[in-house]
């Protein structure tokens, strides 16, 4: 069935057809239509699970592991300040070693408050040990749900997911999205295996418990990190079979006219996009320019970052998200990645598309501009905050109504 | 095995269900209590844990527990129970799992989660009707961490944090709070009137819904006396008035024992090293009459 579905009404059809046993919710912009859409489709019995509505994000993440913990396969979702809120219980999930789905709805951080989308937020939880999969598209959203709770509940993994997709831009926007049948979806994603996060009568056991000392925690520490590393494999498999089922792929990164390309953007989340189509401009004017966009992001894809860069000339990364103090997480982590080749890329980073800012054509064009002349020059300019005189004009505009001096402006 | 047969062998000590070999300080009033509830609670409970003395109970690979336990953090042990009931309730109406393998969440959280950090998510599970124990041992400090100041903590104690003159605020009234939320059951109690405190659990067993026990647990440590004075402290407490036994349901608060006649407060205060400071260097007669005069107002009160 194809339809037109929001980015949250894509994520609530995949919590749907993953038949999802227990829904711990809490509303919070740009969020709330997921689990709306949800708590309808249990209260007509169209979806056959609990929904609880607790009291906080930090309650709601507790309540969620929890239930996984006892056996039962959960779904849930936030956004930005509500992510950070229940951030210690997302730690903790991830060492109770708890497979479930997480959607979040990225939304700039406070303060200032706003509501619009940067990924500050998700990123926060990128150490967590939830694993990360970014969508660019409403079809990916689904998509990203069903392959999330196959990837989270395979038992060499065996941890949390988070499925990001970002607000307003995706979350409201209607694209065409194909809905699998029940039973493709049954075919792909098997029932619910509890493996040993189980509590059951007659059968006690201890979750979560205290280590004392160094050793012990390390040892669980790695053994989460190593389950990471091995879900790169794993999710190989597992995108390759999706495909197979569903006839779409969903690589961990997605590649967009990149063969003979020697320079390419980086970006991630919905406003690639905006660079995908500036990578059809640009090849209209005869320019060598492609696209990466990971959709996969814990665990990082550093050998695929590593074979698909390899022999190119320069790179602009463009980071949605603000590192206070250093810079973009993406261009950083780009960099730790592609270190050990022995012939790099010019990698050039550029900050931008904080709280919902536009990044604009002529700004990608310029990003080509600068990165060609850094390959050219061999001098790489330092990190790009996008931000033009324009909106500086606007924000002055801003401050003098602020100061009470607005008569005068 | 019944206690006359543990009498004729005259060789088997009755074991607690509750193991022995923790790391909780000698002469813990919390866990006297522990001991009892579990022996009448019993190994079918997940018992959900939030920060403090008693997650120390289960350091990996060992546990007092026949019964299974998740430790969760401090803000979160009532959160943490609504996900083990939502999930076991979702178990036995798919039919994956039997009714006999259906278990109790308790959570068990000391009095630094229940009076703070850990109050919102008890006040929402009351408000959802949550059907689980609840377990608070109210040690009146953050114990656990050193002993520093909480809201359970009473007036004019010394605490780590309150070294000087003592604590300046008033215990925070608990047991209303809980009560005002109109759940299943609310009672107060101590482990060391274990009829009362048995009457207790076997009251809150028979009932479904949110139950909460809040115990007072005397600390050698934290209040600075010796183990072996434990039962004797904790007799006081009850004796003196400071801690009112007395249970909530239907919308009715009753005093379970009521002291027919009030030891005075100071005995239960020289007792303690918190409280040292009112009788030395100099008795503060000042201090001591308003202590005593918080207790009697209390039951000026009562019927």
């Amino acid at each position: 069935m194809r339809k037109l579905l929001t980015g949250n009404s894509a994520a609530a059809w995949g919590a749907r057809l993953a038949e999802v046993d227990y829904l711990p919710v809490f509303p919070i912009t740009p969020q709330t239509e997921i689990i709306e859409t949800l708590a309808e489709w249990v209260d007509r019995s169209e979806l056959d699970a609990r929904l609880t509505t607790l009291e906080s994000e930090h309650s709601m993440v507790t309540a969620a592991g929890a239930a996984a913990a006892t056996g039962v396969r959960v779904f849930t979702a936030t956004s930005s300040q509500g992510l950070l809120y229940a951030m210690e219980m997302l730690y903790n999930l991830a060492g109770w070693r708890t497979p479930l789905v997480l959607v979040n709805v990225s939304r700039g951080l406070s303060a200032p408050i706003t509501l619009e989308p940067d990924h500050n937020d998700v990123l926060a939880a990128r150490d967590s040990g939830f694993l990360q999969l970014h969508c660019a598209t409403c079809q990916e959203v689904l998509d990203g749900v069903l392959l999330g709770y196959r990837l989270a509940e395979d038992m060499r993994v065996r941890l949390p997911v988070l499925v990001n997709l970002d607000g307003f831009y995706l979350s409201f926007t209607r694209e065409p999205v194909i809905i699998p049948t029940q039973d493709q979806v049954r075919a792909f994603l098997p029932p619910f295996d509890p493996g040993r996060n189980r509590f059951r009568g007659g059968e006690p056991v201890s979750q979560a418990v205290a280590v004392l000392g160094g050793g012990t925690y390390s040892y669980f520490r790695y053994q989460a990190h190593l389950a990471a590393l091995e879900a790169k494999k794993v999710f190989q498999e597992i995108s390759a079979d999706f495909k197979t089922h569903f006839g779409r792929a969903f690589d961990a990164i997605e590649t967009y006219r990149c063969e003979d390309a020697d320079i390419l953007f980086v970006m991630m989340g919905s406003f690639a996009t905006k660079a995908r189509e500036a990578v059809d401009r640009l090849r209209d004017d005869g320019r060598k320019v492609g696209l990466l966009r990971p959709r996969l992001l814990r665990p990082f894809p550093s050998q695929a970052f590593v074979r698909l860069l390899s022999g190119r000339a320069g790179v602009a990364v463009i980071d949605q998200n603000l590192s206070t103090g250093l810079g973009g997480v993406l261009y950083t982590e780009l960099a730790a990645a592609l270190y050990p080749l022995q012939r790099r890329p010019v990698l050039v980073s550029y900050v931008g598309g904080l709280g919902g800012r536009d990044i604009t054509a002529g700004e990608f064009y310029a990003m080509v501009e600068e990165v060609r002349q850094a390959v050219t020059t061999g001098r790489v300019p330092p990190p790009r905050l996008l931000f033009t005189e324009s909106e500086m004009q606007s924000v002055r505009g801003l401050q003098r109504i602020a100061g009470g001096k607005g008569r005068d402006a | 095995m019944s206690e006359q047969d543990v009498a004729r062998t005259g060789k088997k000590r009755r074991q607690s269900p509750l193991g022995a070999g923790t790391p909780m300080c000698a002469g813990c009033g919390g866990l006297q209590a522990l001991h009892q509830i579990y022996d009448l609670v019993g190994d079918k409970t997940v018992f959900v844990n939030a920060a403090g003395c008693m997650t120390l109970l289960s350091i990996y690979p060992f546990t007092p527990f026949p019964g299974s336990w998740l430790y969760t953090a401090m803000a979160c042990a009532p959160a943490g129970a609504q996900g083990v009931r939502d999930a076991l309730d979702v178990l036995l109406s798919k039919g994956r799992i039997r009714p006999e393998q259906d278990q109790l969440p308790v959570v068990l959280t000391g009095d630094g989660s229940a009076y703070g950090m850990g109050l919102s998510a008890t006040s929402a599970a009351i408000d959802r009707g949550l059907d689980f124990l609840y377990i608070c041992y109210d040690n009146e400090g953050y114990g656990n961490t050193g002993h520093q100041y909480s809201a359970a903590t009473p007036t004019g104690a010394r605490t780590a944090t309150s070294r000087v003159d003592g604590y300046s605020g008033v215990k925070k009234d608990l047991f209303t709070i809980w009560s005002a939320h109109r759940p299943a059951y609310v009672a107060t109690a101590i482990g060391t009137e274990p009829a009362d405190l048995a009457r207790k659990v076997k009251k809150a067993l028979s009932l479904r819904g949110p139950r909460l026990l809040l115990v007072l647990a005397p600390c050698p440590t934290g209040w600075g006396f010796e183990p072996a004075r434990m039962v004797e402290i904790g007799k006081l407490a009850v004796r003196t008035g400071i801690w009112p036994l007395k249970e909530y349901s239907d919308g009715i608060v009753r005093h379970t024992m009521v002291p027919s006649k009030r030891v005075a407060v100071e005995d239960y205060l020289h007792l303690q090293g918190r409280f040292r400071h009112l009788f030395v260097p100099v008795r503060n007669d000042d201090k001591l009459a308003a202590l005593q005069l918080q207790v009697d107002d209390y039951w000026s009160h009562i019927d």
